[in-house]
Parts: C-alpha cells; structure tokens; sequence
C-alpha cells in the first residue's frame, strides 16, 4: 500500500502511486454503489463530522452518502450559522471538536490554507472538502476516475480547464493532478479570470476559446463564481456566454469523442449550453456525481486505515497543540 | 568624571567606512575619539572588548509599541528591554497606536511613558493626518515643538492628492520630514501576498508588485510639487527602483528604507500559510529581494528598519487572509542584518551606514557615529557566534517572528546608552 497520508489536505502532497490506488479503491466502491445491498463497514464504529464553514448541498451530500455507507456514524456541522458569529476563532472550534473525538473531519471554509490550520490542531484525519481558492483534492480525484473510465486512461491526455481559473480550487487542484499524471493541461479563460503566475505551473493559456479547445479529450466547464466576485471581472454574462459558454459550436474545435465535464451546480446559458449539459453521448456530468460518492469513500478508507495503523502503533497522529 | 576606554575593539566606522583595531573612549555619556594608537589617559577605566565588534548603536525607524491602546502585546517597557537585547539603542516609534498619536497630548504621554519605562532612546513620531484617515493635516508645528521627529501616516495611504499635497506642502515650511508608505491602495486592497505563482498556488490574495511602484511614482510627482522631505518607509521591489533613483538623482529631498524582512526572506518562506510571515507589503519574489539587496549596496535604499509590528497569538493564529500582518524584530535586526554580511552582499561598516549612520543624518540625530562629541551610544558584538533562535526567549511581549526555529549568527555582548550600560556587559 502506497497510500501514506495522515490527511488529505490536497492533490500537491500526493504522490502518482497514491492518486492511483486512490483511484482503483474508488472503481470496486462504484460497483458496491451499483448494487442493490450498498452497505460496507470500513468505517464502521469510526465517526466522521462533516463541518463546512461555507454553504454547499451537493458535496456535503456526497460525503454524508458515502461516511454512511461505509458504516460511519456521520454528523453534520453548518458553521456559519454557530460558533462563528458568536465570535469563536476557527482553532477554538477545531479544539472543541477534538474533544468529542472524531475519527474524520470533512472541513470547508472560505479562506485558503484554513483546512490545514485546522488540522495541526486535532488528532484525526482531515479531509479538505474545499478551502477559498487553493484546493478541492476529491473533486480533483473525482474528475480524473470519470476521465479515466471514459478515455481508458489518464495519461497523454488533451484537458481544457475552462473559464473562471481565478476563482477555482477545482481548477487549481486539477491542474495539479493532471500535471503529475502527466497531461496536457490547458487554460481558457479571460484575462481577468486568470490567476496571475499560472502558467509557470506548466499549463498553456488561451484567451480564445476555439483555439483552447483545438483538438483537446476533455473539456472540462468552470462554474463562473458570481457570488466571489468583486464585481467588474467580466461586462455581462451574456458576452461571457457569446465568448467562454461552451455550445456546439466552440465543442466542435475538440475532438470528435471529446467528453465535457463540470463540478456543479450548472448555470445553463453562462458557461454552458443547456442543451450539451445534457447529450449523454459528450457530457459525464452526472457520472461525476456518481464518482463522487465512490472517491469520497475511498479517499474515507484509506485515511481511516492509516489512523488505525498510527493508532495500533501508539502514535499519537497528528500534532496537539 | 571617569572616561571609559574600550580596547581591543575592532570599530566600525560607518562614516569613516573602514573596521580597524583599536580603543575608543567615552566621557560624560560622549565620545571623547578612537583610533589605533590612542592611549587610556590616567585613571581610565578600561573596558576590553576581547577582539570583538563595536559600532555605532542602532537607530531603527518604525518601531511599533502598541501603547497607548495594546499593551498587552507590547509596553514601552518590553519594548525598550528587547531594543536593549537587540542593540537597538534609539527607537524611532510609530504613531498608529490606539488612540492614533496625532495630538501634542497624546505625544506627550507617549513621550513621558518611554522616558519612564524603556531603557533606550525613544523618539515618537506623529501621525500627518488626524486619525491617520487622510483627510485633514495634523497640528504639525505644535507636534514639532512637542517634539515629533518625523509625521507619518504608516500604512494608511492618503488616497486624497490635494489633502497629501497640503500636507507635504505645510511640512515642508516648517522643515518637518515627513514618512510615505508607497503603495497604490486600490490595488492592494484585501491583499496577502504578492501576485505570482507562489500566490496563485496557495489561492491568496495577492497585490502585484506594480503596485509600490505605483504609489512610489504619485508621491515622488508630490514631492516634486511641493519640496518636501520625505522618507520611503519601505521599498521592496525591482520595479520601483528606477523611480527612485531618478528622484534622487533630479535632486528631490527624497531618502527610502527597507525593511529587515523583505532583505532577508522572500514570498516561498510562507511555504503553508505560515502566518508569522505575513506582512505589509507582503514578502516578495526572490528577483525583488536580491534587488532591493543590490539597491542597498548601491546606496539607492538608504535605511534598514526592523518594522516591528507585534501582533499576539490570537491574531496570527488564524487563516492566513485574517491573520494580522507584520512580525516584531527588534531583537533579531542584528542576527538578521548579518546575514547580509556573511553572505558578502554587504561590508560592516554599509550595514552600519544603512542601520545607525543614515537614519541619524535623515532625522538629524547626533548619535549613529564614532566621532568625537557624538553620544556613547555603541554596541559590543561577536558576528559569527552562531545559535538557534527560540522565539520565546525574545523580550517582546509579543513573539511573532518569522525567525523561530531558524539558525543566526551574530550575538551581542553589551549595549550602551549615553555610556551607560544598558544590556549584557564585558565584566570589566
């Protein structure tokens, strides 16, 4: 086994092996999520607290599902309704929640680097579920098993990352997956959405969208981030729909068996056509959710099993304060 | 009265720019002259260094003591003790405390509190506009005569050219220095981290280094309007340089500091979220720091500042966008300062320039030199001891700094205050 982490903070700390054996526990959880008995006990007698500092339906329910069918006893924590307006600092709710021992700690939160803060201070595994604009790691993963069971692999691939790069920890953790399983990745986008520095990560950078699509495997659509904007990124949405949406038109540049992709939830008729979101023949959408819930459950196991190891070996895991 | 006579001294001059071995001696709080060959008069007590460095005492513009308001993290107390570790010996202090210093009164009470608390020479500074909010001037000449040394508004840039312009304007007729933060603030806004891709990686914040150049430009074009004397507290960036240099060279009464951090550290040493890293501006690329290097090599940058700033746990303990800026380094300027020297990007005696002689001659100080009849405020240094800083053993009632953990040479022996003994000592 060559997965080692402690926690899963995001795509940069890992290795290849580990993306992949990631990835391969993640393809026997999307059959056992096919079937009619989805019940495994891999976290069974572990709890696992979901506590996200920031509004999201659809992730939260992924992690809930898959704590749940991996026997988890799963509690969910909004936060911006509690502690914070009444004033307790991100460390003081971490150390609170220590005490009640939990096994996972599924963490989202507006501000970059806050998972990681978070996880010097408790002693289980933390999974980053989101953290401002710096990672997204299951998304990541989550795209790159949809790609990998679509295109057959996930090397040597053409990715069209598309549209509100700025913003995007998906985008930010895709890049770097993408990159370390050695692809071409390729940003389109308008200037002013695009994170300054980006292409020393090794990317190419495309202001037209045609060109950016020429020919690439996957195109993957960035949900335009319109409640984290300061206002005046781009003049209307329906001119970033006329020159970033992604139609049938600006699709035909990609290759003939190219797959579109897209985190969720859609703006139909701003980043993208209604109607490509919903050709099963190109769009993966929601195979993406269906992975989702399998990757998350893997991802769950993994650490799960590390903190069994670290338990049995008398190791305190992680570093108390 | 009894001259001291410290021997056995290698003295850097920094207005003489040369190190030699020699003695020096002080009277009545004063320096009386050093040289190779001068003998200890009858009686002397003499003070031997034992090889090590002795030079002029630090003089170090921008000090924050957060009294009156935030005493909790810092006192004219804690503060003077940990210059007094540091070979700080005149601290130059800023006047964004809470209340903001922009009155005679609350000047005085700053001014009474350090004369009764610290250790070493404490010389506060006003804000230039009142509350520091850019919109009226302050009462510069009352503030002078209470005795003011520069007016600065810190990092609170005056968005409003007729009120700065005004201001410069009254500064300049009543020969008042005034301190600018060159930075465009519409650009920086919300910023915690310089553009780039060490930012874009992390997902921060960040401003573009355009930006201090930006404000640089503005300002230099006000000065030029209206003659005043300025201070550039910190310049950080290649791009700003060229600017800079030409004022000088067009004759504008025009100076600029840098800060100890952004000479030493660069943008990657935030590595994860590390808050204690955080400052304004913000820590930049490493072409900008060797620059700024150069620049103070070449005499373009002028004055090395600790730009200590504490801040407690409680405000450095958080995500990185909410932690609170800056880092104390009033104890680690020297330690730091030398990492300059032992790398061989600069000599001794140009640190001292940088660090004692030229911020005396901005502020028209006598100390900060070793000439006859300049105050006895020297420091005694072994520059190569090496150790490892803990930051709990700093005398700051604050301990942010961004040199926990790391490996330092430089230790200090003793420093002196108007002759007097303030910190450590040579058992004599």
């Amino acid at each position: 086994m060559s997965f080692s982490k402690q926690h899963l903070l995001g795509i940069e700390p890992l290795a290849p092996a580990e993306i992949t054996e990631i990835l391969d526990l993640a393809e026997q959880y999307v059959s056992l999520n096919r079937n009619e008995m989805k019940h495994a006990d891999a976290l069974r007698g572990l709890t696992q607290i979901n506590m996200f500092f920031e509004n999201s339906t659809r992730t939260q329910a992924s992690f809930e599902l898959a704590g749940k069918r991996l026997g988890a006893d799963v509690m969910n924590m909004s936060m911006q309704a509690s502690s914070i307006k009444k004033g307790e600092t991100l460390i003081d709710t971490a150390l609170t929640l220590n005490a009640m021992h939990p096994d996972l700690l599924v963490v989202r939160h507006p501000h970059s680097g806050a998972v990681d803060l978070l996880a010097q201070k408790v002693n289980c595994a933390v999974l980053n579920a989101g953290d401002g604009k710096h990672e997204h790691p299951t998304q990541a993963l989550l795209d790159a098993l949809t790609i990998r069971r679509a295109k057959g692999r996930l090397h040597r691939l053409s990715v069209a990352i598309c549209g509100d790069i700025a913003h995007s920890r998906v985008a930010r953790s895709n890049i770097i997956l993408l990159g370390k399983m050695e692809n071409r990745v390729r940003l389109v986008g308008p200037p002013t959405l695009m994170p300054t520095g980006i292409a020393d990560l090794g990317v190419e950078v495309f202001e037209d969208m045609r060109e950016g699509l020429q020919d690439v495997d996957v195109v993957m659509m960035l949900r335009l981030q319109k409640e984290r904007m300061d206002g005046g990124f781009i003049p209307s949405e329906r001119e970033y729909f006329h020159r970033y949406g992604l139609d049938a038109e600006k699709l035909a540049y990609a290759k003939d068996d190219a797959i579109v992709m897209h985190p969720g939830p859609m703006n139909r008729g701003v980043e993208i056509d209604g109607t490509i979101a919903d050709d099963i023949n190109r769009s993966v959408i929601q195979e993406q959710v269906e992975m989702g819930v399998a990757v998350r459950m893997a991802a769950m196991d993994l650490l799960a099993r590390n903190l069994r190891a670290r338990r049995q070996a008398g190791q305190t895991p992680g570093r108390m304060v | 009265m009894r001259t001291d006579v410290f021997t056995n001294a290698q003295i850097i001059d920094p207005e003489a720019g040369n190190v030699s071995l020699g003695a020096l001696a002080i009277r009545d709080g004063v320096i009386v002259g050093h040289g190779a060959d001068l003998s200890p008069p009858e009686g002397a007590n003499i003070i031997d260094c034992g090889g090590k460095f002795l030079a002029p005492g630090l003089i170090d513009i921008g000090v924050k003591v957060c009294e009156p308001g935030e005493r909790h993290k810092e006192s004219y107390r804690s503060a003077g003790l940990a210059a007094a570790a540091g070979g700080v010996t005149t601290m130059v202090t800023r006047p964004d405390t809470t209340p903001v210093i922009d009155t005679p009164e609350t000047l005085e009470f700053a001014a009474r509190r350090a004369a009764e608390a610290a250790p070493v020479r404490v010389l506060p500074m006003a804000a230039l506009t009142k509350g520091q909010e850019g919109r009226e001037m302050t009462e510069i000449g009352f503030l002078l005569d209470a005795g003011a040394v520069a007016f600065t508004d810190c990092d609170h840039v005056t968005t409003n050219t007729k009120v700065l312009s005004r201001a410069l304007s009254y500064a300049r007729s009543l020969g008042a220095l005034v301190i600018l933060h060159p930075q465009e603030p519409g650009l920086s806004q919300g910023a915690a981290a310089t553009s780039g891709k060490f930012a874009s990686l992390r997902g921060l914040p960040a401003v573009s280094p355009m930006a201090e150049r930006m404000g640089l430009d503005r300002d230099i074009a006000l000065i030029e309007m209206t003659g005043a004397a300025v201070h550039f507290d910190q310049i950080t960036t290649a791009r700003a340089l060229p600017a800079l240099e030409r004022a000088k060279a067009n004759g504008l009464n025009v100076t600029a500091g840098t800060s100890i951090h952004h000479l030493t550290l660069n943008e990657l040493d935030v590595a994860d979220y590390r808050t204690f890293y955080k400052l304004k501006p913000p820590l930049r690329a490493e072409d900008d720091r060797q620059a700024t290097v150069d620049a103070l090599r070449r005499g373009v940058i002028d004055i090395i500042s600790s730009m200590h700033t504490p801040q407690d746990e409680e405000s450095k303990r958080l995500p990185f966008e909410e932690a609170a800026s800056g880092a104390v380094a009033l104890q680690t300027l020297l330690p730091a300062a030398l990492r300059l020297y032992h790398s061989g990007d600069l000599t001794l005696p140009q640190l001292f320039a940088a660090l004692a002689l030229n911020p005396a001659r901005r502020l028209g100080l006598p100390q900060g030199r070793l000439a006859a009849g300049a105050p006895a405020d020297l420091i005694v240094f072994d520059a190569n001891a090496p150790f490892v800083l803990d930051r709990f053993t700093l005398l700051s009632k604050s301990k942010n700094t961004p040199f926990d953990g790391a490996r330092m040479q430089g230790k200090l022996a003793a420093t002196y205050v108007g002759g007097r003994c303030v910190h450590g000592g040579l058992g004599a």
